[in-house]
């Protein structure tokens, strides 16, 4: 396990300008729907890959169910997506990103105030909720958020808004993970 | 005429290759922006770093903006771009449910797959909750499907819902975006500082 290098009085990574990220991101989802028509996603990758699983291993339940057999095809495996190939695209970037600035190294990442335990055990609830809200509003912070206000979605808008109105109503209950 | 690939300018074969590079592009930017960090993301719900408020209503306003001239000046179609259906309880349970988890976790779906790339292990974590997520969706969807089947309001845009004019609208909304930038500066000035 590689040890990275933290000192405790200075941020231990420099990052972009936000406003220069932000506005390379701006041109890549005008470029995504110029191409495609469609804006980014995220959350859809790992919905196929769910799909794949339990079509796998339990084809007649998969077929059976109302929301699986929506995504299942006769001749096509449902990871052959565009948003599947997206995603690998994602971890690709992501990796070359972080390779270029010496980011890369097992590690869990977390306040030295908490436990490891207790950092794991958060990020899985926090997945598993992310994962069903993202069902229930048909995308997540890429693909219904940011991408729907691209277009003025008004569904978009209100993702968006009951994310971010969520997040720091409950903020203060989740404070000694993070401050 | 954009779009390329659904008018047939650019085959559409090409699609999937071209999804991995607007991937690798998208996964980049927000490593590059310090987004693989759940510390960094989380900032922005106690006021110590507004990385994501910037980059993400910087990213909104360039596509919208250049959405909207790219229409005006004839090399996009606007009316034939996907637009995010409306089905108006299931955006803001859905969306609520999703804030509690970006507040737990520390990550959104994006993000976190960043994380995995460089090794994070509490994102390996993350994304494995995450795929739970949606198999207990899955296997009680007869739950679910009322909230998310109901109250469809149609691939809605905002002139449609508030009959405002678009290019007001982003107009108004920049400048406000500005001021929250501005505002979100001062407080993190009064802010304890986070190191991470």
């Amino acid at each position: 396990m590689k040890k990275l290098k933290i000192d405790p009085n200075k941020n231990s990574h420099i990052y972009w300008n936000p406003y220069f990220g932000g506005f390379l991101l701006g041109i890549l989802i005008l470029f995504t729907f110029y191409m495609t028509g469609r804006g980014l996603g995220a959350s859809g990758a790992m919905k196929s890959s769910v799909v794949t699983i339990v079509n796998t291993v339990t084809h007649s339940h998969a077929e059976q169910n109302e929301y699986y057999s929506k995504f299942i095809k006769d001749n096509e495996s449902p990871m052959n997506n565009w948003l599947v190939f997206e995603t690998l695209g994602v971890l690709i970037g992501a990796f070359i990103s972080g390779g270029l600035s010496g980011r890369i190294g097992w590690r869990v990442q977390h306040s030295p105030k908490i436990t490891r335990k207790r950092r794991l055990i958060f990020a899985l609830g926090g997945g598993i909720l992310f994962g069903l809200g993202a069902q229930i509003a048909r995308g997540c912070t890429s693909g219904a958020a940011l991408s729907g206000m691209a277009v003025l979605s008004t569904g978009g808008f209100i993702t968006m808004l009951a994310i971010f109105g969520t997040a720091f109503l409950v903020a203060y209950f989740f404070r000694k993970n993070w401050i | 005429m954009g779009p390329l690939i659904p008018n047939g300018v650019i085959p559409y074969e090409w699609s999937n290759i071209i999804a991995i590079i607007i991937g690798i592009a998208f996964g980049f930017v927000l490593e590059a922006s310090g987004f693989s960090s759940s510390r960094k993301l989380a900032g922005v719900f106690y006021g110590y770093d507004f990385a994501v408020l910037k980059v993400f209503f910087t990213a909104a306003l360039v596509s919208l903006i250049g959405i909207l001239y790219m229409d005006y000046l004839g090399y996009l179609d606007m009316g034939s771009l996907y637009v995010h259906p409306t089905y108006l309880w299931g955006a803001i349970i859905g969306g609520a449910i999703m804030g509690v988890g970006f507040v737990a976790g520390g990550f959104c779906p994006g993000t976190s797959l960043c994380a995995v790339a460089i090794g994070k292990v509490d994102a390996i974590i993350y994304v494995i909750g995450i795929m739970i997520g949606v198999f207990i969706f899955s296997e009680l969807y007869f739950l679910f499907q009322p909230i998310y089947e109901g109250s469809f309001e149609g691939n809605i845009t905002l002139m449609d819902t508030f009959g405002v004019n678009r290019y007001w609208f982003v107009f108004v909304f920049t400048i406000a975006a500005i001021i929250i930038f501005a505002l979100s500066d001062q407080i993190k000035k009064r802010v304890k500082k986070i190191f991470y």
